[in-house]
C-alpha cells in the first residue's frame, strides 16, 4: 500500500469503520509507519500480540511480511480494551509459502477493534487460513476486512478466511467485508462470515446440567474464541491468549453486563 | 417426592398445558404416554424451566421447595435432572469439561468440595461403561458429530455423573436401535432405581417400557393427564391407540 499524504478518514474504503475522531487527530507518520518482516526461503516466522491499552487511547499497528518459497508465517492477535484498535497486515506469500492468521477483538463501551488483512497469493501453491473472532459488548464494534489477491499465474492456491462475531448486547456491532480478486483459474478460495449471539440453546442445556449463567457464558465463548488460536502450535502459548482473551472478558463483564 | 398441581402454561399465547395434576413418589418409576401435540415435551421443559415456557397457574413442588422458583440451574443442583428429546451440540466445549463444570457447580451450590481431576476422570469412565460409551467420546465435544443413539447414551453417562434424584427423560428412546435401547433401559435402571430416587419417562412407544418397568403409566392428552393405570396401560395404548384409550 502507498503511503498515504493525508489522514486517512471514514470515506477512505479501508478506513469504512474505522474511529473517525481518533483519524482527525492522529500523527501521520504513526499511520504511515508499518512494521516489515522478512521469512526467509524454507523458514517459519511466529508473532503473538495481544494489545490492550488504556479506555481512552488508540493505536494502528501496520504489518508488512513477506513470505519466501516454502516459508511460513503465522501471527495470532488479541485486540481489547482501548477505544480505538487496528491491526493491518499485509503479506505477500512466494510459492508453497503459508500464511496462518488468527485474531480476536474482544471490545466494550464505545470502543472500536479492527483486523483488516491483505494477502497476496503471487505465486503458485501457496496456501493462506484466516480465523477471527469477535465478542463485541456495551455499543462497541467489531471489524474485519480481509483481501485476498491471487494473481495470474498463482495457480493451486488455497486460500481461507472466516470471521465469526458474537454480541453480546444491543447496541453491540460488527461489521466485515470479504474481498476476493482472483486472476487465476485453478484456486480454491473459501470465506464464510457470521454475526449472531450467544448459542441460547447452549446455555439453556448447560443450565440443565446445573451450569450457572455466567460460567456457562464463559464456557461458550471461550470456545467461540478458541477457534482463533486452535493453530497455534505451543499448547502453553496457545493457554497464555486465550487467558488473555478471558481475563479482558472478565473485565468487561465486570464493567457494563 | 414431585407434586404437580393444576398446571396450567402457554408459549406464546397459545396454551399447551391445561390443568396438569400428577404425583410421583420416591422410588417410583412413572411412564407418560399420549399422542403427538399432547404437552409432553412442554411439561419437561416447564419442569426444566426453559426460557418461553410460561406457567400461568398451579404448582410443582419437588421435595417440598417450589421447583417453579428456581432457576434452571438451581433446579439441577436441587436433583432434578432433564433427559433432552434433542441433546443440544456444544462445538468447542468437551463433555469431560461440561460435566466436569457442572458437577462442581452443583456440589459448590450443596455446599460440597469439587472433584478433582482424577476423581471425575474416574466417575466417568465408570458411568461411560455403565452405558457402553467408549471414553474416547467423552474427551470429544459436546454431541457434536455423534449419531442420534450416542447423542441419547451421552445424556444417560450424564445422568450418571450427575447423580440426580429425579430424572425427567423426554423421549430417551427414540433414535436408539433394538441393543442401544436395552443398553440405555439398564442404564436407566441401574442409575435411578432406588428408594430415594424416581423418574418421569416420556413416551411415545410400550417398548422402553419392556426395559424400565413402570409402577404407574399416564394418559397425557390435550393437556391434561386423562387417564393412569399400572403397566398394563401401556400395552392396552400401544393396542387399541389413544383414542379409543383415552376417549
Amino acid at each position: 500500500m502507498t503511503e498515504l499524504a493525508t489522514l486517512p478518514t471514514n470515506r477512505d474504503e479501508d478506513w469504512r469503520y474505522s474511529d473517525g475522531a481518533f483519524l482527525a487527530k492522529a500523527d501521520l507518520d504513526a499511520i504511515n509507519h508499518w512494521r516489515t518482516l522478512e521469512v526467509p526461503a524454507g523458514e517459519t516466522r511466529r508473532e503473538q500480540l495481544t494489545q490492550s491499552g488504556s479506555a481512552n487511547s488508540g493505536s494502528t499497528d501496520r504489518l508488512r511480511v513477506h513470505v519466501g518459497r516454502d516459508a511460513r508465517f503465522e501471527g495470532f492477535y488479541l485486540l481489547s480494551g482501548s477505544q480505538y484498535q487496528r491491526m493491518e497486515v499485509e503479506v505477500t506469500l512466494e510459492e508453497g509459502a503459508h500464511f496462518e492468521f488468527g485474531g480476536v477483538t474482544i471490545g466494550g463501551g464505545a470502543s472500536i477493534q479492527e483486523f483488516v488483512t491483505r494477502v497476496i497469493h503471487a505465486h503458485p501453491g501457496a496456501t493462506s487460513n484466516q480465523v477471527v473472532r469477535a465478542v463485541q459488548s456495551g455499543m462497541s464494534t467489531g471489524n474485519f476486512l480481509g483481501r485476498i489477491e491471487v494473481a495470474r499465474d498463482a495457480q493451486k492456491t488455497d486460500a481461507a478466511q472466516n470471521f465469526r462475531a458474537i454480541l453480546l448486547e444491543k447496541g453491540a456491532s460488527a461489521n466485515t467485508k470479504p474481498e476476493l480478486e482472483i486472476f487465476a483459474d485453478d484456486v480454491l478460495c473459501a470465506h464464510g462470515a457470521a454475526i449472531g449471539q450467544l448459542d441460547e440453546q447452549a446455555s439453556y442445556y448447560m443450565a440443565a446440567r446445573g451450569i450457572p449463567p455466567q460460567i456457562a457464558r464463559k464456557l461458550l465463548i471461550q470456545a467461540f474464541i478458541g477457534d482463533a488460536f486452535e493453530n497455534i502450535v505451543d499448547d502453553a502459548q496457545r493457554e497464555e491468549m486465550l487467558d488473555k482473551a478471558l481475563h479482558e472478558l472478565g473485565d468487561l463483564s465486570g464493567g457494563s453486563a | 417426592m414431585l407434586k404437580i398441581e393444576n398446571l396450567h402454561a402457554t408459549i406464546g399465547d397459545t396454551e399447551i398445558l391445561k390443568g396438569l395434576t400428577l404425583e410421583v413418589a420416591a422410588g417410583e418409576v412413572h411412564a407418560i404416554m399420549g399422542p403427538n401435540g399432547a404437552g409432553k415435551s412442554t411439561l419437561s421443559y416447564v419442569l426444566g424451566g426453559r426460557p418461553g415456557y410460561e406457567v400461568t397457574a398451579g404448582s410443582v413442588r419437588f421435595n417440598g421447595i417450589d421447583l417453579l422458583d428456581l432457576d434452571p440451574h438451581e433446579r439441577a443442583a436441587a436433583g432434578l435432572f432433564l433427559g433432552f428429546q434433542y441433546p443440544v451440540e456444544i462445538p468447542g466445549v468437551s463433555n469431560v469439561q461440561f460435566l466436569r463444570e457442572a458437577l462442581n457447580a452443583q456440589r459448590g451450590a450443596r455446599g460440597e468440595e469439587p472433584l478433582s481431576g482424577g476423581e471425575f476422570l474416574k466417575l466417568a469412565r465408570e458411568k461411560a461403561g455403565l452405558l457402553k460409551l467408549d471414553m474416547e467420546m467423552l474427551k470429544r465435544q459436546v454431541n457434536v458429530g455423534f449419531s442420534g443413539g450416542e447423542k441419547k447414551r451421552a445424556e444417560m453417562v450424564q445422568m450418571g455423573i450427575l447423580d440426580p434424584k429425579f430424572a425427567v427423560l423426554d423421549e430417551t428412546d427414540s433414535g436408539l436401535d433394538i441393543d442401544a435401547l436395552r443398553t440405555v433401559g439398564d442404564g436407566i435402571n441401574s442409575i435411578m432405581r432406588a428408594p430415594d430416587k424416581a423418574v418421569l419417562l416420556i413416551t411415545h412407544y410400550q417398548r422402553l417400557l419392556d426395559y424400565v418397568k413402570p409402577d404407574k403409566v399416564h394418559v397425557l392428552a390435550k393437556g391434561r393427564i386423562v387417564k393412569t393405570g399400572g403397566p398394563e396401560l401401556a400395552l392396552q395404548l400401544e393396542n387399541e391407540g389413544y383414542e379409543a384409550v383415552a376417549a
